[in-house]
This record gives structure tokens, C-alpha cells and sequence, in this order.
């Protein structure tokens, strides 16, 4: 099953057309349903690559999760080729966009659905690739130096994870989640272990850009075209964030020194994403700080540790995901409209495009959490958690964090929409929206409407995502059913 | 219930597609619809008489504990009625006033909006609804403040009120989350079973603590009062309606809310008596300077809602009547002095005070109207006014301390917004009609009407008290106070007492006051010159702090050399690990276990030890990557040593691979720059030996734990077996783990791809995005 979904993107790599691209991911959503639809009703869901058995061989596993993570990354990557479709040039077409964008989000799946750490670093690799890739494509000046900071601090991550890995092996001689949740808790070397953890968390912690590791995401963000950075804002940092959580819920039980770290880690993690967006003028890098602010919010759930805070992280990253990937593609229209990313700059679309502000609204305010959006559910149960566990600190920079977005998204709205605009001196080199064909209009339009949708079905239907992110948190804080599974003990 | 509420939204979608139709002929007509609503809810006042109330529940988020439950109860049935009823009069006002607007369709719609929110606002039992009915009137805010979108002043001011409002609503949803947390529940129903546990909880003062702050920002109190003056920035039917007679009052409304479940403390009622009375006394005060008409009912607005805040603060039966009458006398005489200025404005295009003078000329309905109001506003009898302010001065004088200081406060207060209301609703009336103002003439009756109707309003309900006393007020009161059952019987004339003399007091000196005090320029900028002391420059200059302290911080970390992310993120690590190392691990290395040093390792290490320092200080490029080939091969050579012949091969293979390409690359590059100077050479150079020397540490430790070897037998055991091989290295690549080397594959794929694409594809100037 989950290798059907593997197969499916192989198949694409020959098939560089964009109908291709945008009918297979249609194909991989509906998969993804059906996948999100048998771990629902059935449990965990689960093959063994090869047919080795487990610890073994490498099994592919989807719990709850898993199963939504691939979901949610099927929506996102539909969204992301249609707009694609509208917006990338066919010069880039030409050079293997397409199938390169389909190997990052096979990467993705890949990294939702392993149970093997080992294989967890080798999709890992694919998705570092790919995206170096996508970075670069174009070749210019401002990518690859952005693409530089990014794959530096990346590859640096990867061989901390990597070192992270061997010394896992040496201890336990085995390289299954499963096997090494039941090994890593009969180690007696306790310390030992909690360095490894921790060596694991800078690791992933650099993937998914917490305090003081996110350097390389405002420095390669803004670079890309529109639909490179949606797929980036919206799924790269959450791999990270994904990885954290496996780890540190099937693998090792954080010890209070780490989770102290966390929780410490997260405050400041929302405190530069918010002050870093409220200090730009580019459109796309006050998005990107924001990754970098919201990404705290999860990491601040991880902390806490609790089914709560699990809960919430859970939520907000389903929201996250899906309203982010929808921004960057907004500010991709906006350029479209506009030819410029410069808020001080921007201005008029209220005035010229009311429908198109309206349907840009959405995932600014639902980001904002303006109840109730989808971004406002999950504070409650951050917020809650915090008050729980008496981290008044925490919840202070929770406020914080959000009313700096606040802050920043209403600024946002006034420079970008409210303001009259500038006559702007064309550009040769932008093709503006007007002048596109209609059929592109629409491609623009449409990912954007359907993340609209989704956002908007995740805030008013938040029963359904509740339940969803509190059956995560539950399977994320009591594993045996996992292990069992795949052990088949 | 649920549609009355909803209603409000629906209409706004709607207005998307039926925009042209309201900016043409439909704009009266839309009025109608909160006329509607006003008529739905006084067919509620027979039950509400009988004191009973009426709830509504449907489930939304039940996991969540978050349902849309509505409580009708008197205090709420009162602020519907004076959403809708003064909704109805605003809409109506607003189709002439800003008629022919591009936008009137929007504004229609961001009002809607905002009625329906403030009406789910008043009806939501959940606190959780409560306060997502709360965002969205700031929210609403927001849209009508910066209505004007093009001009400057508006977006700021509408930043300003939303920053305000915004940081208050945090607070205040921290506030519910302990609450419903502590209390058990969402509903606000269930909670006033458990008030008197939640008052003992060591959380109460968090609860209230953060309420206040919500509170407190939405309905201005000081010192977070600023954002109303400048939100005056509206257009005038948005100041009349959301920022004097409703949503400011939400603060008002949920403070009363929540007074029978947290009041009644020293906490609860002593910050509200304090910051009230500060607030009155202060925006009183500053009523009476200013020259700008909205910008004196801005301030007699906060001075009103502290008056509130004051009485509320003050928490006894009588102060809580008086501020049940209260509420609908300000709305009543407020939003009718604001529709007259609307009205001026409109047709004289000013709001400077000292130059408008005998309107009653040209506007003779108008000016009735703002006479009303200002009578009422006075409390002079017969108006509704009077009564209220005679319960004010009865709250104060009952209550149990310093009396003399509170109904002395209340005084001054009441004194200056006397003032304030003759300024706006008699000055501009009376005198001489200006030259300039002959030409001006009477708006629509649409537009004349609404203050009028209040204005007599306030009339009626004061030569008539019963007609509200008894179906209403007593309604509201009770839905105050804990279990109340109290019986209200309003009353114009309570015979000669002390209550009488301060008023009395307050109307001669507030006559006296409009005597002599004119309003100039002059006076306004005295007052302007404390301005640097208000709150509102202590925010800005706090905003500027902070603004200066996040260019730091984010200058600091992300100041664009990679090698500085580099040096802060292994910077990081390395501490922790250092940390944990030394802290938790016992450092001790078995030297007996590890197997003996030969000689061929140690030529081995040798070699790469020189390998890496001549790569280090060498300075051709070349020499670097030929001198780190060779740590290669001799790291394939400890393989060797081990037995891993094929492990040294790939290593093998790799290296001069790697070393070649190194060579090609290379070739092409400029010559090699010296950009490190030398401390940040030994600077890295340290950081590179203590991040080694953890690592090896940590290598060592784990190689002193005993060693598991399942997996790695499993593999040896099965190769030839099972899986038909017989190296099992290269079972374990292509079978075992045939995935891993299948995506690697992948990833060699995709790399040859990007190198390929990188080459190849130069965009040219013009296609570039």
C-alpha cells in the first residue's frame, strides 16, 4: 500500500508534463484518504519492505500520525502543482521541475511512514536533495547563496542525526523504532542515553529551525519561485518537527534536563520568529520568520509533554501546514499581481482585486488565529497545558508570540492591501497576472481557494481535527500498541 | 437564537454578491434587518419580566468542552436590544451618509459582521464562544476603523485599536482557559454553581488578573484608554455604534458578567473601583480641552465607561443598579450627540467646536436633538439622565468607606462631562449663525431622525421610569448579583436629601463651567504639552524599544555569514553536550577491554593526524584536497586492519572519486583568498578540537557498553540461508535493507539532476521570478 504510493511518484520521474504532475497527485491524495481511512478505522497499518521481518528488515509503518502527515503533504502537493502549473516558467519545466518536486514529496512520505531510523536519515537525504535542487534551479545569484547556508546547515544536521544514529547502534545494535523504544528503555547507561537524545534533538532541531539552529530558513526562503517556497514553508520544517515527536515519544522519554531545553528552546524560538518578522519588508521573508515563530508553538507542546500540549502541537501543525503552504503561495500572487515583495512597496489589491483579498484574507487571519480560524484552536490547548504544568513563562511568550503575528499580519493587510499604490514601473522580467492566460489565472487561483477551503473546514470543523490530533497524542504517549504491531509480539 | 446570531454573517456574505444593488437603491433598506432582530428580541420581554431566562445550546466543539450555548438573561436581553436598536437607527443613518461611497456595500458588510458578533457576545453562555465572539469584534473594528483605507491616519489608528484590543483578547482567552480549567467547565451556568470554590483557588488571581487586562483594553480604560480617541478615525456610524454604545461596552458587559461568580473579593472589587475612578476623572478632565467634537465624545466616552468599570468596582446593590441605568442612559444620550456631529460634520465639514455656533437655524431638528441629549447627559430633571446620576450619587454615598472621596470623585467627573455634553450638544446650536454655515441645509429625514427618536427617548424613560423599571432593569440587576432577587422601582423625584444637593452641585458648576470656560486652541495645546507623559507616548516609546531591541536580536543571529550560523549552532551543541557528558555519564574508560594498539594503526593515525594538520595551514587549495585523499585511504586502511576489506574498498573508491572531482572543480575557481584572520582561525580551531574530543569521548563511552549483537547475528546467521547470499554485507545493501540503497540510488539521481539543471539552465534577465 504505502509502496504503491512510492511506485506512483517513481513512475512520474519519466513523465515531466504538468498534467501528469497534477493527476498523480490527485492520485496520491485519494491514496492518502484511503491510507488515512484504514489506519482510522483498522489502527496502525503497516508492510515490511522486502518482507523481512521486524527489527530486521525496514518496515513502513502508518499509525494515525503518519497516515495524516501523508495526508496533509498529498493536499499540500496537489495545491502546490497546480499552482505550479500557473506560475513556474517552462524554462524551469524544462530542467526536471517537476519530477524533482515529486521526489521531495516522496521524500516526504518516506519520512512520515518509516519505522526504521536509518531509513528515517536516508529519506531524509532524498529530501535534502531534492530541495537543494529546487533551490537552485534557475541559477541565480541569490538562490545559490541562499541554497549554500541552506544545505550546509543542513548537511550539518544530517551528520549530527547520522552520529546520532551509530552511536544509537552501538548501544542497542539495532535500527528499528520499535526495536529501539523497548532497547533504549532497558539501557542502564541512563546518561549515555540522554546524550544521544540530545544530540538527536540538535540534529532535527536544525531541520525543523528552532533557536539557535534556524539560521538557514530566512536566508534561503524568499529566494525560489512562489511554489518552491509554499512546498518549503509548508513541509520542510515539519519533517523536523514530526522527526522530534517520533523520537522523543517512540524512542526516548525526554528526562526534565531536556525537556527544560525544549520548553527554554521553544520560548526563544517564538521570540526571534516573531521580532525577526516584525523587523522585514519582504513579504516573503516576514513569512518565512513566522515558520520560524510557529514552529516554536510546536516545539513549546513537545515540551510540555503532556497529552494536552501533544494535542495541541498536533493541531496547530495540521493547521500550520496547510495555511503556510497557502501564504507563500498568496505572496506568489501578490508578486504575480504586483512584480515586487516589498510591503513598503505593495499596495492597492483592496482596492483593484476585492475578491482576491478576500480569498488572500483567509489564510493571513486564520495564521493570526482569529478565532474561529484554524491557527485559535490549538492556543487553547498550548495555553491550557502551560497553566497546568505552572510554565507561566511559557504561556507568556505564547501570548507574545501571537500577538506579534497579530501585529505583524494586520501590518501586513495595511501596507500590502489598504495602502494606494505606488505606480509601480513595470518590470520586463515579470510576466504580471493580468497579462496571463486565463487557464494560468485559474491555476493560480484555485490551490489558493482550496487551501482557503481546507483552512477554513480545519477552524469550523475543529471537532474533527481535535479528535484526530488527540488520538495522536494519545498513540504518541502510549506506544505498546505500536510496538506490538510491528514486533508482532 | 442560533440564527438571530448567525444572521449578522449571512447578511455580510451575502452583501459580496448583492454589492450593487446596496450601493444603489437598497441602502435604506437594510436597516431593516436589525430592525427585524430588534423586534425578535423584545418579544422576549414578557418571559424576561417574569424573571425567568432562556438557553439555547447546540454542540460544536464538544470535545473541546466548546459549544454554541446562548443564555438569555436580562443583562443580556439589554445590550440586544441596544445592539439592534441603535443597529437599526446606525444602518439607517449610515445609507445618506455615506451615500454614493465605492465601498457602502463593504461597510454594510463589516457592520453586519459586527452586530452579529456582539450580539453572540452578549447571548454566549461558553466562554470560549464568548471570547470567539469577542476577536471578532475587534476584528470588525478593525475593518470599520480603516474604512478610510487610504489614508494614513486611519490604517494606523486601526493598528493601534487592534494591537490594543488584540494583546486584551490574548489575555482574556488565557483568562477563560484557567477559568474553565479550575471551574471544570466552558459554561458560564455551571461555573456560578462553583464561584466560591474558583475565589479560593490559588488561580484566582490569574483568572481575574488577565480578565481585567481584556476588559479593561476593550472598554479603554486607563492606562490602555488611547486607542479610542484614535479610532475615532471612523466614520462617524461606526464611532457611534461600536466605539460609544456597544462593542466598548463589552468590556463593561463581561465585567458585569462575571461579577456574581469572581466579584465580591478585595482583589476584584478594589482594581476596579481604583482604575475606574482613575479613568473617569482623567478622561473627564481631558473632555473638557479639546476642540474636536468627536474627540470630546471619545473622551466623555471613556469617562463614562470608567464610571461603570467605578460602579461595578463598587459592587453593591444599589451601585449595580445605578449602573444597569447607566449603561442605557449614556447609550441613549452618546450615540445621539455622536449623530448630530456625524450630521454637522457631514454638512459643514467641520468638527472644530469653537467655530460652530447657531446651527439651530439651519438645523433646527438636529438641535433638539442635541439639546436632549446634552440635558440628559447633564442629568438635569426631567431627563433619564437625572435618575441615573442620582443612583450614582446614592451608590457612592452608600457605600462603606471613604465615602467622601468616592462621591467626590464622582462630582468632578460628572461636573466636567456635563461640560463636555453642552459643548456638544448646545454649543454648536446656539449664538450667532456663522456667515459660512447660511448656505447649510437639513439632511434626509434618515439622517435626522435616529438622534432624535434617542434623544426623546431619554426623555420618555425619565418622566417615565416605569416603563422599563420593573421589565427590564430589574432584569439586568439581578442578572448582577448573586442570586438576586431584587426589586427596582425607578424614580424621578426621591425628595430633598443629599443625593439631591450633589446633584444640584454638579448642575450649578457644570453651568458655570460653560460660562466661563470657552474652548480654544490655546487651552488645547497646554493640555497637549503633558501629552509626552500619557500612556499613549509611554506605549509608542515601549513599541520603539522593542522594535530597536528586535533589529538587535535579529541583526545579531541572522547577520547573513554562514559561517557565524555555523559557529552559533555547533557553539550550542557543544555546551549541552559538554554539559551532559560530564554531568551524567561517569567518564571512565576501560583501556583493559579494549583490544591492544598495533603498530600499523598507529602509523595509520599518524599519517591522517598529519594529513589534517597539513590541510589545515596549507594554503594552496590543491595540497588541501590532496592531503585530505590521503586521511581517506588511511582511514580505509584501519578498515583494512578490522577486516572490513570491502568497507576499505568503497572508502577507496569514494576517496579518489571525491579527490578528482575536488581536482575538476577546482581548476575553475579563482585563487584561493585568505579571509580568516588569524583569531578566528584559533578560534575555530579550538571549537573544532573540543566538538572532536566530545565526540570521541562519547565514542569510547558507548564502546565500553556491553555490546547487543541480535540484529547483526540475525543478518550473519540468514545471508546464505535465507537470502541466497554470501557476503552478507551485500545482502544486508540489497536485501535486508535493499530500501535504504534503492532511495540512496534516488538521492544520486536527483544530485546528477540539480548539477545537470544548474549547468545548463541560465535564466535570462527577462524570465526571471
Amino acid at each position: 500500500m504505502a509502496i504503491a504510493i512510492l511506485l506512483l511518484f517513481f513512475w512520474k520521474k519519466k513523465n515531466a508534463q504538468k498534467l501528469i504532475s497534477v493527476l498523480g497527485n490527485l492520485i496520491s491524495v485519494g491514496i492518502a484518504i484511503w491510507l488515512f481511512y484504514i489506519v482510522w478505522e483498522n489502527g496502525i497499518y503497516f508492510t515490511q519492505a522486502g518482507d523481512w521481518d521486524a527489527p530486521y528488515g525496514i518496515p513502513i509503518v502508518a499509525d494515525t500520525l503518519s497516515a495524516v502527515m501523508v495526508l496533509l503533504t498529498g493536499i499540500c502537493g496537489l495545491a502546490v502543482s497546480v499552482f505550479s502549473v500557473g506560475s513556474v516558467r517552462n524554462a524551469r519545466v524544462n530542467f526536471g521541475y517537476f519530477p524533482i518536486l515529486h521526489f521531495l514529496l516522496m521524500g516526504l512520505n518516506g519520512a512520515f511512514l518509516t519505522g526504521d531510523i536509518f531509513n528515517l536519515y536516508v529519506w531524509f537525504e532524498v529530501i535534502i536533495i531534492s530541495s537543494f535542487v529546487l533551490l537552485t534551479i534557475g541559477g541565480e545569484k541569490s538562490q545559490i547563496e541562499g541554497s549554500i547556508k541552506y544545505v550546509t546547515m543542513n548537511l550539518l544536521a544530517s551528520s549530527i542525526f547520522l552520529t546520532a544514529i551509530a552511536i544509537l547502534y552501538g548501544l542497542t545494535g539495532s535500527l528499528n523504532m520499535a526495536d529501539l523504544s523497548l532497547k533504549v528503555a532497558a539501557l542502564e547507561n541512563r546518561g549515555l542515553v540522554n546524550v544521544t537524545a540530545f544530540l538527536f534533538f540538535v540534529g532535527f532541531g536544525i531541520k525543523s529551525a528552532v533557536f539557535p539552529l534556524y539560521f538557514w530558513l530566512p536566508a534561503s526562503y524568499h529566494t525560489p519561485p512562489p511554489a518552491i517556497s509554499a512546498i518549503f514553508g509548508g513541509l520542510l520544517t515539519k519533517v523536523g518537527v514530526y522527526a522530534l515527536f517520533r523520537i522523543f515519544s517512540l524512542i526516548f522519554i525526554p528526562d526534565e534536563f531536556l525537556l527544560n531545553l525544549i520548553c527554554t528552546v521553544a520560548a526563544l524560538t517564538i521570540f526571534s520568529g516573531a521580532v525577526g518578522a516584525l523587523t522585514q519588508i519582504n513579504l516573503r521573508k516576514i513569512f518565512s520568520y513566522l515558520i520560524i515563530c510557529h514552529i516554536g508553538f510546536m516545539i513549546a507542546g513537545l515540551g510540555m509533554f503532556t497529552e494536552l500540549a501533544i494535542t495541541g502541537a498536533i493541531f496547530y501543525m495540521i493547521h500550520d501546514i496547510i495555511v503556510k503552504t497557502n501564504l507563500f503561495m498568496s505572496a506568489g500572487l501578490i508578486f504575480k499581481i504586483k512584480g515586487t515583495y516589498n510591503i513598503k512597496k505593495l499596495g492597492g489589491l483592496y482596492a483593484a482585486y476585492p475578491k482576491l483579498t478576500l480569498l488572500m484574507a483567509i489564510p493571513l487571519f486564520s495564521l493570526v488565529g482569529i478565532p474561529p480560524l484554524s491557527g485559535f484552536w490549538a492556543k487553547i490547548y498550548l495555553i491550557d497545558a502551560g497553566f497546568q504544568l505552572k510554565n507561566y513563562a511559557l504561556v507568556g511568550f505564547i501570548i507574545l508570540g501571537s500577538f506579534l503575528t497579530l501585529f505583524v499580519i494586520a501590518k501586513v493587510w495595511s501596507e500590502v492591501f489598504w495602502k494606494e499604490s505606488e505606480e509601480l514601473t513595470a518590470k520586463e522580467w515579470v510576466r504580471y497576472f493580468k497579462d496571463l492566460k486565463p487557464l494560468k489565472q485559474k491555476a493560480i487561483i484555485i490551490p489558493i481557494l482550496f487551501l482557503g477551503l481546507v483552512s477554513l473546514y480545519i477552524g469550523f470543523g475543529a471537532e474533527h481535527i481535535i479528535t484526530v490530533s488527540s488520538r495522536i497524542a494519545h498513540e504518541l504517549l502510549h506506544t505498546e500498541p505500536y510496538i506490538k504491531t510491528i514486533l508482532q509480539k | 437564537m442560533l440564527i438571530a446570531v448567525l444572521s449578522g454573517f449571512i447578511l455580510a456574505l451575502s452583501l459580496v454578491i448583492t454589492g450593487k444593488w446596496i450601493k444603489g437603491k437598497g441602502a435604506p433598506l437594510v436597516g431593516l434587518f436589525p430592525l427585524a432582530l430588534f423586534g425578535y428580541f423584545v418579544s422576549f420581554f414578557p418571559a424576561i419580566m417574569k424573571g425567568e431566562s432562556l438557553t439555547f445550546t447546540y454542540e460544536w466543539i464538544p470535545s473541546l468542552g466548546v459549544n454554541l450555548s446562548f443564555h438569555l438573561d436580562g443583562l443580556s436581553l439589554l445590550f440586544c436590544l441596544l445592539i439592534t436598536g441603535i443597529g437599526a437607527l446606525v444602518f439607517f443613518y449610515t445609507a445618506p451618509y455615506l451615500k454614493e461611497h465605492i465601498y457602502l456595500d463593504r461597510f454594510f458588510g463589516y457592520l453586519s459582521m459586527f452586530m452579529g458578533s456582539m450580539l453572540g457576545l452578549v447571548l454566549s453562555d461558553n466562554i470560549i464562544t464568548l471570547f470567539v465572539f469577542w476577536e471578532l469584534t475587534s476584528i470588525s473594528s478593525f475593518f470599520l476603523i480603516g474604512f478610510n483605507n487610504e489614508s494614513e491616519e486611519s490604517r494606523r489608528s486601526a493598528m493601534m485599536a487592534l494591537s490594543m484590543t488584540g494583546i486584551g483578547g490574548l489575555f482574556l482567552l488565557a483568562s477563560m482557559i484557567v477559568l474553565g480549567t479550575v471551574g471544570g467547565s466552558y459554561e458560564i451556568s455551571t461555573l456560578l454553581g462553583s464561584a466560591d470554590m474558583i475565589k479560593e483557588h490559588e488561580n484566582y488571581l490569574w483568572i481575574i488578573g488577565l480578565l481585567f487586562i481584556g476588559a479593561f483594553t476593550k472598554s479603554a480604560q486607563f492606562p490602555f484608554h488611547f486607542w479610542l480617541p484614535d479610532a475615532m478615525k471612523a466614520p462617524t456610524p461606526v464611532s457611534t455604534y461600536l466605539h460609544s454604545a456597544t462593542m466598548v461596552k463589552a468590556g463593561i458587559y463581561l465585567l458585569a458578567r462575571f461579577t456574581p461568580m469572581l466579584g465580591e473579593t478585595v482583589y476584584w472589587n478594589g482594581t476596579l473601583i481604583i482604575i475606574g475612578s482613575i479613568t473617569m476623572v482623567y478622561a473627564a478632565i481631558h473632555a473638557v480641552f479639546r476642540l474636536d467634537l468627536k474627540g470630546i465624545l471619545a473622551y466623555s466616552t471613556i469617562s463614562a465607561l470608567g464610571i461603570l468599570v467605578f460602579l461595578i468596582g463598587l459592587g453593591t446593590d444599589q451601585a449595580l443598579l445605578a449602573a444597569a441605568v447607566f449603561i442605557l442612559v449614556h447609550a441613549l444620550y452618546k450615540a445621539t450627540l455622536f449623530l448630530i456631529t456625524g450630521i454637522i460634520d457631514h454638512e459643514t465639514g467641520t468638527r472644530d467646536v469653537s467655530k460652530l455656533s447657531g446651527l439651530n437655524k439651519v438645523m433646527l431638528p438636529v438641535g433638539i436633538a442635541g439639546i436632549l441629549a446634552a440635558i440628559s447627559n447633564a442629568g438635569i430633571p426631567p431627563s433619564f439622565g437625572f435618575v441615573g446620576k442620582d443612583l450614582i450619587y446614592e451608590a457612592t454615598l452608600g457605600f462603606e468607606t471613604l465615602i467622601w472621596v468616592l462621591s467626590g470623585v464622582a462630582l468632578l467627573t460628572n461636573i466636567c462631562l456635563m461640560y463636555a455634553g453642552f459643548q456638544a450638544g448646545i454649543k454648536p446650536f446656539t449664538g450667532q449663525l456663522p456667515k459660512a454655515y447660511e448656505k447649510v441645509h437639513l439632511p434626509s429625514p434618515l439622517m435626522w431622525v435616529p438622534p432624535l427618536l434617542l434623544g426623546s427617548l431619554g426623555m420618555v424613560f425619565g418622566l417615565m421610569p416605569f416603563l422599563i423599571d420593573k421589565s427590564l432593569i430589574q432584569a439586568v440587576v439581578n442578572a448582577m448579583i448573586r442570586g438576586g432577587a431584587l426589586d427596582v422601582e425607578l424614580k424621578l423625584w426621591h425628595g430633598f436629601n443629599l443625593v439631591l444637593l450633589l446633584s444640584g452641585i454638579t448642575l450649578a458648576a457644570g453651568f458655570l463651567l460653560y460660562y466661563f470656560l470657552k474652548p480654544s486652541a490655546l487651552l488645547e495645546a497646554k493640555t497637549n504639552r503633558w501629552e509626552k507623559l500619557s500612556p499613549k507616548s509611554l506605549t509608542k516609546g515601549l513599541g520603539g524599544i522593542f522594535s530597536g531591541i528586535s533589529k538587535l536580536w535579529t541583526g545579531f543571529f541572522q547577520n547573513g555569514y554562514l559561517r557565524y550560523y555555523l559557529i552559533f549552532a555547533l557553539t550550542f551543541l557543544t555546551f549541552i553536550l559538554a554539559y551532559k557528558l560530564f554531568k551524567e555519564t561517569e567518564l571512565y574508560i576501560n583501556f583493559n577491554d579494549l583490544t591492544g594498539i598495533t603498530f600499523y594503526e598507529v602509523a595509520a593515525m599518524v599519517i591522517i593526524a598529519f594529513a589534517v594538520l597539513f590541510t589545515v595551514l596549507t594554503k594552496s587549495r590543491l595540497a588541501a584536497v590532496a592531503s585530505l585523499g590521503v586521511v581517506g585511504y588511511s582511514i580505509c586502511l584501519v578498515f583494512l586492519f578490522y577486516s572490513a576489506p570491502d568497507l576499505a574498498m568503497t572508502q577507496f573508491s569514494i576517496d579518489t572519486l571525491t579527490v578528482i572531482l575536488f581536482v575538476l572543480v577546482i581548476y575553475n575557481l579563482p585563487k584561493y583568498l585568505k579571509l580568516s584572520n588569524q583569531i578566528s582561525r584559533v578560534r575555530d580551531g579550538i571549537m573544532s578540537v573540543i566538538f572532536g574530543a566530545l565526540i570521541s569521548i562519547l565514542t569510547l563511552e558507548v564502546l565500553n557498553e556491553p555490546v547487543l549483537k541480535e540484529t547483526s547475528q540475525f543478518y550473519a546467521e540468514n545471508a546464505y540461508t535465507l537470502a541466497k547470499g554470501k557476503n552478507v554485507v551485500n545482502v544486508i545493501l540489497v536485501d535486508f535493507r535493499g530500501t535504504d540503497t534503492f532511495v540512496e540510488i534516488t538521492v544520486l539521481a536527483i544530485a546528477a539532476l540539480g548539477v545537470y539543471s544548474l549547468l545548463k539552465l541560465q535564466l535570462k534577465s527577462t524570465e526571471k521570478e
